[in-house]
């Protein structure tokens, strides 16, 4: 499975890694800070597995991190986590799983269409496929929290497509302490 | 509970003296009549200070009427005369204008916000008055009269009990500063004189009557995740009813007020639940890893109507009130959900979705049949009025949310524009509020 190699890689190239920091705004645990440049050869690797590395490393409020994007987006009436947005949950989930003690929400929402009960178990189970994807890598069930706004918090106004593209997400909060 | 928290969640009591704030409001007429009864309502005479009466008793009755799609009223216009009491009648002047009932009256000012309402209804083909009635009343009580006599006249002319004289909760959300405003209202059934009974911040849903129509069950996430209070309506006071792991939902009252209905998560998917109101006991209905939610109590007690997806697609299931096999209901269509009961247990309305389009759908459960009343996009939240005449929904006009009544039958229906905020989830109350 996809997952599985990512979780696999993630740890061989930690293990290899674990002495690198990109940007030196955190310590990485216990070893000392070299500059190692990644550069473009970094590419010999999967970038996400190479990536995910360095995120141990990256701050929460660092805006040209990957970490920084914060949504994933689903298709109408689905809680499958596209293709497009693997990379990002796994960038999410390798951060976590290096960093035990953050905490994090998962808001399930969809768009406006339909009943709103439904809408709010809808939402519900977009955020558990992000929690089941951050748990196959690691993270640990007490780091999440779960919860579904289903239709009540759009993100986008309006009854177009684009708007309800918008508005069918998972929000991934990060808690400060 | 914290300051900041107070702030967030404020109550209001619905006192019984409140002044009443007339809500804007455009009664659209989108759909046309056939076979209903053709009426003439008499503007009223008014014996007081002031040009007019503070109230148009008699427009309110017209509109009471038209909007059940039993009554086509004769327009203001073409009233050729325009008699207050018995003695002014001219049968023979009502007969050319083809209709066949007629009603006067007259309000008359009896001290300071004191009134005495007075109605006449005739049967004009027999040339007979049918019945007359007169009520005092304060300034505020002047719309619930009206909407009393719309009832009286109601049950006279068709032989059913009227619903006018009712009111409706439901969620209104507006904009105040850059942040959004979540208040819980109860109105009049017509949309009329709304009140807010709990405002918050954060997001209010799933308004639900007990059937003694004294409480209100509903989902709020004034704590930042779902839960379910019960609040009384008269007082303001609240109770947390729930507030499990995962999703506390949709609450539903048992008709003898005993138990709600609700959706929880916390044993790892949404499966429907009883919960003893006093005790506190859940007793678990669902076993199923799909979605199990929506739950609504037959009037009867005995079972359950909900929506699960086990299927592949939501759809209506019902299951024996103590629990058993679930059997499916609704097979037209990839979406049918958001069920609400008829008071006679031998309907249900729904949300259903079909090539793109939600409307709202009645299904026979005698015949197995459903029929599409509605004809919008985005329709949803239907509820059923106490007598079962007509259903009162939300749909969307242009940006806002709006609430709109179809007749049971689909043969009229008529938009209540309230004029401000985002408005939805209506729900019905029952008899005698």
């Amino acid at each position: 499975m996809k997952v599985q190699l990512h979780s696999y890689f993630v740890l061989l190239l930690l293990a290899l890694l674990a002495g690198c920091s990109s940007t030196g705004d955190t310590k990485t645990d216990g070893a000392a800070v070299e500059d190692h440049s990644m550069g473009a050869d970094g590419g010999t690797m999967t970038s996400g597995a190479a990536g995910a590395g360095t995120f141990a490393g990256y701050s929460l409020d660092d805006p040209n991190s990957p970490l920084a994007r914060r949504v994933i987006y689903f298709d109408y009436d689905s809680s499958e986590i596209l293709a497009e947005d693997q990379q990002l949950v796994s960038d999410h989930a390798a951060f976590l799983a290096a960093n035990s003690g953050q905490r994090v929400t998962l808001e399930g929402h969809t768009d406006e269409r339909g009943s709103p009960e439904y809408n709010i178990a809808l939402g519900d189970r977009r955020a558990q496929s992000v929690r089941r994807a951050f748990e196959l890598q690691g993270v640990l069930p007490e780091q999440i929290t779960i919860v579904s706004y289903g239709e009540e918090k759009a993100a986008a106004e309006g009854h177009s497509d684009a708007a309800w593209r918008l508005n069918r997400r998972v929000e991934i909060i990060y808690q400060s302490y | 509970m914290g300051l900041l928290r107070m702030q967030a969640v404020l109550v209001l009591v619905l006192s019984l003296l409140t002044q009443t704030v007339s809500a804007a409001l455009t009664i659209e007429i989108t759909q046309g009549v056939e076979g209903a009864i053709p009426i003439a309502v008499v503007p009223f005479g008014w014996k007081g200070t002031g040009g007019a009466a503070p109230e148009n008793i008699a427009a309110i009755i017209s509109s009471d009427l038209s909007r059940s799609g039993r009554f086509d009223p004769l327009p203001d216009h073409d009233l050729v005369s325009h008699p207050t009491e018995a003695a002014e009648v001219q049968y023979h002047n009502w007969r050319i204008l083809n209709v066949d009932n007629l009603v006067i009256g007259k309000i008359s000012e009896t001290g300071a916000q004191q009134y005495t309402v007075q109605f006449e209804l005739f049967d004009i083909i027999r040339g007979t008055r049918l019945i007359g009635y007169s009520f005092p009343a304060g300034r505020n009580e002047l719309r619930r009269v009206a909407h009393h006599i719309s009832d009286l006249i109601y049950e006279q002319l068709t032989g059913e009990k009227g619903a006018f004289n009712t009111q409706i909760v439901y969620v209104m959300t507006t904009k105040s500063g850059g942040s959004k405003v979540y208040t819980l209202l109860v109105a009049d059934s017509d949309g009329y004189s709304p009140q807010t009974i709990l405002r918050s911040a954060q997001p209010l849903m799933s308004p639900a009557w007990s059937a003694d129509g004294k409480q209100v069950a509903y989902v709020t996430f004034e704590n930042k995740k779902a839960e379910i209070y019960t609040q009384d309506i008269a007082t303001g006071t609240r109770r947390k009813i729930a507030s499990f792991n995962g999703i506390n939902g949709a609450p539903s009252w048992s008709p003898d007020g005993r138990r709600l209905a609700l959706t929880l998560s916390q044993d790892g998917n949404p499966e429907i639940y009883t919960m003893d109101v006093g005790t506190r006991t859940l007793k678990r209905l669902t076993t199923n890893s799909a979605i199990d939610t929506e739950p609504v109590w037959a009037p009867d007690g005995k079972s359950i109507v909900f929506t699960s997806d086990r299927g592949g697609s939501p759809q209506l299931y019902q299951v024996a009130a103590w629990g058993g096999t679930a059997k499916r209901l609704t097979f037209d269509g990839k979406y049918n959900a958001g069920a609400d009961f008829s008071p006679d247990g031998r309907k249900l309305a729904m949300v259903h979705g079909e090539q793109g389009a939600y409307r709202i759908a009645v299904l026979d459960l005698d015949t197995g049949l459903l029929r599409v009343l509605t004809d919008g996009r985005l329709d949803e939240s239907p509820s059923f009025s106490p007598n079962g005449n007509m259903i009162i929904y939300a749909t969307d006009a242009g940006n806002r949310g709006v609430l709109a009544a179809v007749s049971v039958d689909g043969r009229f229906r008529q938009r209540l524009s309230l004029q401000a905020g985002d408005v939805r989830e209506p729900v019905w109350s029952p008899f005698d509020r």
